[in-house]
């Protein structure tokens, strides 16, 4: 076969699958490795490639029913709404990109916090939504979070925040950095009081948010081949000018680096949270 | 001696030269120039006024980040006595971006940190730029906790672009090594002044910028992220540095209208670096107040209002209908 055919083979192949894609939302394509699988089955198997094991990004909601106990959650603060501090405007105002980001998740903000059971287990949960302006740790999301906190507290409670999360959001410039001290703040308070704080880094999880409530955990968890750090890989490769290294700043790099406990898949993440919030209990209610 | 002139100071480099030229032509001779030598600086100093006095966000961020603006070594060397180098963050190395020790500062002793960017070409190739790796905020943060143990306050200095972006800076643990001072920070059981001196580069500043008091030199900035950056991520364009400087309201006077910190401290007219001298002796007189009111107070309250600082930093609105 000539190199010619090969090519127009392939591009028929690709053809082909675009069609599938498109009959009925029926398929869904992996992204990491092109495999076309019925959407069925990756809903069965939590949103999971079965092929290549590969975590799709998922909306917050759907997170939370494949991690609490159903009919557990009770949702705190979903009333908070951000404002514009600095009337700041890109290419759009502020303002705009907020309610475009709202029309497309049906939420309200960049985090979902709320009470519920895993397994059983009473904790305080928050759920970053990537597809709100990239999970931005804005003002009403460290408010939020630092409420969740607080009442972690006061109620004695253990806390997991699901990370999700490009990092600030630039719109609310220093305000939204100084959301970083606070729910850091917040979490020195939950770790006084003796209390266990879980985090679930997904993918991605970097910048501010790596840079606080990330990597705070009492126990740090992350997804398989999630991505997770500081800075962002272009930025690194412009300042260092070289190649990046083979799985660079992905689950599976951190943990051989000694930066988080543990990497466990999404069908297991119910339970393994459920056992480390009974075996962290302090129970006596005492600090 | 002022080396180098932003783009904005044009004018005055002109009048500068014209002043010199006519003082050196003057010497040694016996010529009545002294009436035209008045104007000529009268002049300068109304021009020079008229030019700072309506700067852009931009030019503030310029000034920031002059080359020839006093480093954190400058007012080491000038607002305190015997400092005292202490190194390295004992797990992995010495991160020259981030200098720190002890000090005396009007007899008392304190526990200082600070970036360091470096003062020319080469000092700054040594110390990255002031852009720290893990190991200097882990040395920061046992340097903060030498203070907590031997109840010494603690002084930063911030002036940095930011936390280095690298493969080393990445594997051992940026994002935890930032994470870890906020949290810390809030907790430590001593006083802390942080003072911006220069560029205070998001994560990378606010790593030791969590204080009881936060204040900023007059033409100092504190951003979430670069003009620069920001200009490229919103924009798609690195060029709108300058819409992005006005957006993000990083000024010292934004600041503390958006109330994130405590105190704009006045810099000589033409910025810091007209007068190194002078702005060491009167950001020392401030520094001693706020030092004085902080030491005054039980340091359960202190901890207290540190937390209750941050905890009401931002803006939102409760929409009862929710």
């Amino acid at each position: 076969m000539s190199w010619f055919k090969k090519g127009e083979e392939e591009k028929e192949k690709k053809e082909r699958r675009e069609e599938l894609q498109l009959s009925d939302h029926l398929w869904i394509k992996c992204n990491s490795c092109n495999e076309i699988i019925y959407r069925k089955v990756i809903e069965r198997n939590f949103e999971v490639c079965p092929k290549c094991n590969y975590h799709f990004q998922i909306p917050a909601r759907r997170r939370m029913d494949y991690v609490v106990d159903p009919g557990t959650f009770v949702e705190y603060d979903a009333d908070l709404l951000p404002v514009d501090p600095l009337e700041f405007k890109d290419l759009k105002r502020y303002p705009h990109r907020v309610k475009e980001s709202q029309e497309a998740t049906g939420q309200k903000e960049a985090v979902i916090c709320g009470e519920a059971k895993v397994e059983g287990q009473p904790a305080m949960i928050g759920i970053f939504e990537f597809n709100f302006m990239g999970g931005s740790l804005g003002s009403v999301a460290g408010e939020k979070i630092t409420r969740l906190i607080e009442r972690a507290i006061e109620k004695r409670m253990g806390v997991i925040i699901f990370c999700a999360s490009g990092g600030a959001r630039m719109q609310e410039g220093i305000l939204s950095l100084m959301q970083m001290a606070k729910t850091s703040a917040a979490l020195a308070k939950l770790h006084e009081a003796r209390l266990p704080y879980i985090s679930v880094l997904t993918d991605p999880t970097t910048g501010g948010v790596s840079a606080s409530i990330g990597m705070l955990g009492d126990v740090i968890i992350a997804e398989p081949r999630a991505m997770i750090g500081f800075a962002g890989p272009r930025v690194i490769k412009e300042t260092i000018r070289a190649e990046l290294p083979e799985g660079f700043q992905r689950a599976e790099y951190l943990l051989q680096h000694g930066m988080i406990d543990l990497i466990v898949e999404r069908k297991d993440l119910r339970h393994t949270l459920a056992s480390l919030l009974e075996m962290l209990r302090t129970d006596d209610g005492k600090n | 001696m002022v080396r180098h002139y932003l783009d904005f100071e044009r004018p005055l480099l002109e009048l500068e030269r014209e002043i010199e030229d006519l003082k050196r032509f003057s010497k040694g001779k016996q010529l009545h120039l002294n009436e035209q030598l008045k104007n000529l600086e009268d002049k300068y100093r109304r021009l020079q006024k008229e030019i700072f006095s309506n700067l852009t966000r931009w030019q503030i961020t310029q000034m920031a980040r002059h080359i020839d603006r006093p480093k954190a070594s400058h007012y080491i060397q000038w607002m305190f006595e015997n400092f005292v180098e202490l190194h390295g963050d004992r797990v992995y190395g010495d991160d020259p971006a981030i200098v720190g020790g002890l000090s005396k500062l009007n007899g008392r002793s304190v526990i200082l940190v600070a970036h360091q960017r470096g003062v020319d070409a080469k000092e700054m190739a040594q110390r990255n730029a002031g852009m720290p790796h893990p190991e200097g905020y882990r040395k920061a943060l046992r340097l903060m906790r030498m203070g907590e143990t031997f109840r010494k306050p603690v002084v930063t200095m911030i002036d940095t672009p930011g936390a280095f972006p690298g493969v080393g800076a990445e594997e051992r643990g940026q994002a935890e090594a930032i994470a870890r001072n906020l949290k810390m920070m809030i907790l430590l059981r001593t006083p802390i002044l942080a003072i911006v001196i220069g560029e205070g580069g998001s994560g990378g500043a606010l790593a030791i910028g969590v204080g009881d008091r936060i204040l900023m030199l007059e033409y100092s900035i504190y951003s979430v992220i670069s003009p620069e950056g920001c200009a490229a991520i919103l924009w798609k364009d690195g060029r709108k540095k300058e819409v992005a400087a006005e957006s993000l309201k990083l000024t010292a006077a934004d600041l503390f209208r958006l109330g994130v910190i405590d105190e704009v401290v006045k810099e000589p007219l033409g910025g810091a670096h007209r007068d190194p001298q002078g702005m060491a002796v009167s950001l020392k007189q401030v520094v001693e107040r706020h030092l004085r009111e902080l030491e005054s107070k039980d340091i359960e309250e202190l901890l207290a209002l540190r937390y209750e600082k941050f905890r009401r930093m931002g803006a939102f609105v409760e929409d009862g209908s929710g």
